[in-house]
């Protein structure tokens, strides 16, 4: 059944009970909450998602009031994972971003069957392309960009590269835009694609979410390979540039941008070589989406 | 009902055969939530469980496996660090609390999340060790002159100290209580105990023993009960080994508990691991020690109430303003515990006035 299905009054009470249990890349996420706006949020950006059976929850989240007081005065929201809450509380208005950063917490820290790398990831024709992002990169933006023109979307924040099998598993959630990012975004994607309404204050900047393509999320169970790492950097006034950079130093970077590398020790090691053997990898200078969306097409089709 | 993970830690393999898939799944958010997740794998591991666990909950499992060795490696690279500082400066030291179990490969170590390191150093040698660390990187998190006297003058240890460059952290202990509390154990006794680890001239371990009264008084006069359930772990480890090796020397403990002046600390720490985790101890040896050391009926029956309470992992099924009432009122008892009310009351003052500013 799909998130979609259920009227929004229906997904505000069982969202004040028992909480949805909703299937988010490989894991399912059980999520309550009695905050306004949460159903209102999920319906516009998780309803091409498929609801999953109470039994097989890896995440149980909440996001709630820290007190009465902050149910009424500066209302805040805090974030729980079993009940323990990793965040201080923010504003309400942040809640739902609060929820996405939360998850890629709980993932980071407690899914070692991958190597948790911070990046996001594309694909196209088969073959995926890893951007690693440090952040004001212009990683998401690129994503963003590329996901609203018809490729594939496997991750905006993290890319699980499985231990096992050396693919790389989709776990695609709304792409979260930043500032000038977001206007940039809207005016280049394709009229189906859906940009939610920023917002502003948070420790980001402003934030808006880019709804993740269906065709994406119904594609979640299907892994892919991984062929290019490309370092993108959006910047003012430059050429596009896409120039080749060594394996040894693709290596270090992507493991430092690696969340849990230090918990797979030599596991990680092995992974990320294995990887690097079947990729090419790249530094993207760029200042516009179009170029961008050629070259790297031109890529993959080479 | 009572919670899965008691039950499970109890006796896992009776356990595993008899719970649906979403006790499981209870089971592994109150493990989680219990810092005991990576204990709980082990014991899945090593009772060869892992065909009753439901197939999306093995891999959180083994995350958790993954988490505590990497935890283990860090915490044994570690006390490296702490041994070459302190023994080119020619000060012995004897490792407390779960960076014993690692050097002593105790069960406990097996599958038990570490946090900070705790040693004992000489009260007269104090001064060099924190002089030898410092220049080992080192430093004192508690700048503050308040907190700096209050550690100095009143604590068993020194302000927890941080290394500079891996954010981790160390307490320093010069005795195992503090000298203010009520019970005071001398340390000289601990001392002529301890046992010195094969490689490594200088650094000991307490006797298993002591191991075991040590953790029982932290237990009690520590004011954390999160960690709670996973303190009467450490404990019944210790106890089991204990009976393995010493066979019927229950009396030992019984005596060294006298000497040390920590029955009280010993009769609940057995009390719980039996009524928790039932731990095979002797009937006798339990009747034993309560003749000397058992509380009045009243008081043993509010500890009964309120740590059965607040050592459980408060994720769900239970109602968690009862558990945070348990848990202060055992935080102040605590504090009543290490210190008379005459320093107690203007120290809990003061710090509550400076949380208002």
């Amino acid at each position: 059944m799909l998130l979609a299905s259920i009227p929004l009054r229906k997904l505000k009470q069982q969202l004040a009970g028992e909480g949805i249990n909703l299937k988010i890349g490989p894991f399912v996420v059980n999520l309550s909450s009695t905050l306004p706006n949460v159903a209102e949020n999920l319906s516009e950006l998780y309803g091409a998602y498929t609801l999953e059976d109470i039994h097989r929850v890896d995440f149980h989240i909440a996001l709630q009031s820290p007190s009465l007081i902050r149910r009424w005065i500066r209302p805040q929201a805090i974030f729980s994972f079993d009940g323990y809450l990793p965040f201080k509380p923010l504003p309400q208005t942040q809640s739902f971003a609060m929820f996405e950063w939360g998850l890629n917490w709980c993932v980071a820290n407690n899914a070692h069957q991958y190597l948790v790398i911070h990046s996001a990831v594309v694909e196209k024709n088969g073959k995926a392309i890893i951007f690693p992002g440090t952040p004001g990169s212009g990683k998401s933006t690129l994503c963003a960009g590329l996901v609203s023109q018809g490729w594939r979307l496997l991750s905006d924040e993290m890319a699980l590269l499985s231990t096992q099998t050396g693919l790389i598993t989709p776990i695609p959630r709304p792409i979260s835009l930043k500032n000038e990012s977001i206007d940039l975004v809207r005016s280049f994607a394709n009229d189906d694609i859906f940009v939610g309404k920023p917002v502003h204050d948070t420790a980001k900047g402003s934030v808006a979410h880019m709804c993740a393509p269906t065709s994406s999320v119904a594609r979640s169970d299907e892994p892919a390979v991984p062929t290019a790492i490309i370092f993108p950097k959006y910047r003012k006034g430059a050429n596009i540039e896409l120039s080749p950079l060594s394996k040894g130093r693709t290596f270090l970077e992507l493991a430092e941008n690696s969340f849990n590398y230090h918990i797979l020790g030599s596991t990680a090691f092995g992974a990320l070589t294995a990887m690097l053997d079947q990729c090419e990898c790249f530094r993207l200078n760029y200042q516009n989406l179009d170029d961008a969306y050629t070259t790297l097409g031109n890529l993959i089709d080479a | 009902m009572e919670c899965c993970l008691v039950r499970f830690l109890r006796d896992p393999q009776h356990s595993a055969t008899r719970l649906s898939p979403g006790e499981w799944q209870m089971l592994v958010r109150q493990a989680r939530r219990s810092n005991l997740l990576s204990r709980m794998a082990h014991l899945v591991e090593i009772f060869d469980l892992l065909s009753f666990v439901p197939e999306h909950l093995q891999s959180h499992l083994h995350s958790a496996q993954l988490v505590s060795s990497s935890n283990l490696r860090s915490v044994k690279w570690e006390i490296l660090q702490i041994y070459t500082a302190l023994s080119e400066a020619g000060i012995p030291f004897a490792l407390l609390k779960g960076a014993a179990y690692v050097m002593s490969e105790r069960d406990a170590s097996q599958g038990r999340l570490f946090g900070d390191i705790d040693i004992l150093v000489r009260n007269e040698q104090l001064k060099e060790a924190e002089k030898a660390l410092i220049k080992h990187g080192w430093f004192c998190t508690k700048i503050d002159p308040y907190d700096q006297k209050y550690y100095r003058t009143w604590m068993h240890e020194l302000p927890p100290l941080k290394h500079l460059k891996r954010q981790t952290d160390l307490d320093v202990h010069h005795t195992i209580l503090p000298p203010t509390a009520d019970a005071k154990p001398d340390i000289n006794k601990i001392w002529e105990q301890v046992i010195e680890l094969k490689d490594y001239p200088g650094m000991y371990v307490l006797s298993l023993q002591d191991m075991i009264l040590h953790s029982a008084a932290h237990l009690f006069h520590e004011g954390d009960f999160e960690q709670g359930l996973r303190d009467v772990v450490d404990l019944d480890a210790l106890l089991r080994e204990y009976a393995l090796e010493s066979g019927d020397a229950w009396a030992g403990l019984f005596t060294r508990a006298k000497t040390l002046h920590l029955s009280r600390s010993l009769y609940y720490g057995l009390r719980y691991a039996k009524m928790l985790l039932k731990t095979p101890v002797p009937e006798e040896l339990t009747g034993k020690i309560a003749a000397g050391a058992e509380p009045f009926c009243l008081s043993r029956y509010l500890m009964d109430k309120m740590l059965l309470k607040a050592m459980m992992p408060n994720c769900l099924g239970q109602k968690t303003r009862l558990l945070g009432l348990a848990r202060f009122i055992l935080f102040i008892r605590s504090h009543y515990l290490r210190m008379p009310m005459r320093l107690l009351i203007p120290h809990l003052l003061r710090k509550a006035i400076r949380q208002e500013k």
